[in-house]
């Protein structure tokens, strides 16, 4: 019961933050939210890829270099293919390769 | 809605698809381990639907944590979502009777998938974005149900598999890069983000991050209000 409870509060919290933007601008919405709807999502996808990274350590014994290898492989697939399967899922295999084999 | 549109929404959703089974096999197996079963799983990946939260919420409720540190903790893990929201706003503003599931289910790798605003020419923006978020959620309802009943009886090594999300927001990033005249935004993103993981380290970084962010921005609003 008790869990319950805390995964409906979980839950209320979660809905409120996706919800308050939406209820707060409802009628109108200034120009200046207009503007961040605008400039934020390369920001926020720039964020996401610091914050899947934040648990890298340098001074750990791989270096963060199966992290930096596989993102680079990422990159240049990308670049050069601009299919976003084949590049996740070449850079997760390798990732993989290299946590579960070298590193 | 016609054939189309879900066949365009599932591709789309591919990329999350083997993440979402993934993290969702993960969450299910800690939980069960935890002493709840299927059922929570399913409850929680249904109504919270936040990964790295549901992860977070393992330790809050076999560790009998208070109502109150639960919504707080909740509250400081998600607050980001405030971002992804705000971004929405606009773009969300014609979308009707899909709006409200369409917000509740505004994760981050949804938002990663639709915050470039573009959609396949034939297809109704509004029904296209529904879709792609419901395929997205079924994924990760199914992992999660699907680790809580399996358990830990995978036949091989998944580790290193959660890189697969990494490799998501890097696509996105590298993209947005490619098609996008402009970088500062990026970069503000990525720079300000870096800057206070350093100073103030993993656990706490991401509401000083996003202040920054927002900071750095608004200052330049001069600036990229032309270049837009």
């Amino acid at each position: 019961m008790r869990a319950a409870i805390l995964i409906a509060v979980m839950s209320a919290v979660t809905v409120l933050l996706r919800f308050l933007p939406f209820l707060i601008f409802r009628n109108n919405t200034p120009p200046y939210i207009i503007y961040l709807g605008k400039v934020l999502p390369p920001a926020i996808i720039g964020m996401l890829v610091i914050y899947c990274l934040k648990d890298v350590s340098f001074s750990a014994n791989s270096h963060g270099l199966p992290e930096l290898i596989a993102s680079v492989f990422v990159i240049g697939l990308q670049v050069w293919k601009r299919n976003t399967l084949i590049s996740i899922l070449t850079g997760t295999i390798i990732y993989m390769l290299l946590i579960q084999s070298i590193f | 809605m016609n054939r189309q549109i879900i066949r365009q929404a599932f591709y789309k959703s591919l990329p999350v698809m083997a993440g979402y089974l993934v993290l969702g096999i993960g969450f299910g197996i800690l939980l069960r381990n935890a002493g709840y079963g299927t059922v929570w799983a399913f409850a929680m990946s249904l109504f919270i639907y936040a990964g790295s939260m549901q992860y977070v919420g393992v330790g809050l409720i076999s560790g009998g944590a208070s109502i109150l540190t639960t919504a707080i903790t909740t509250f400081m893990v998600n607050a980001r979502h405030l971002f992804y929201s705000i971004s929405m706003i606009d773009r969300y503003k014609d979308a009707g009777i899909y709006k409200p599931y369409m917000i509740f289910a505004l994760t981050d790798e949804t938002y990663s998938l639709l915050c470039d605003g573009h959609t396949p020419d034939e297809c109704d923006p509004n029904q296209y974005r529904f879709i792609v978020s419901l395929f997205d959620h079924c994924y990760w309802v199914t992992g999660s149900v699907l680790g809580s009943l399996l358990g830990s009886v995978l036949p091989f090594s998944t580790k290193g598999i959660e890189f697969s999300m990494t490799a998501l927001f890097i696509t996105s990033f590298t993209e947005q890069w490619i098609t996008a005249k402009d970088h500062i935004p990026a970069l503000s993103g990525l720079l300000g983000t870096a800057i206070c993981l350093l100073i103030f380290g993993p656990e706490h970084f991401l509401i000083p991050a996003m202040l920054l962010i927002t900071l750095i921005l608004t200052i330049l609003r001069s600036v990229e209000e032309k270049s837009l």
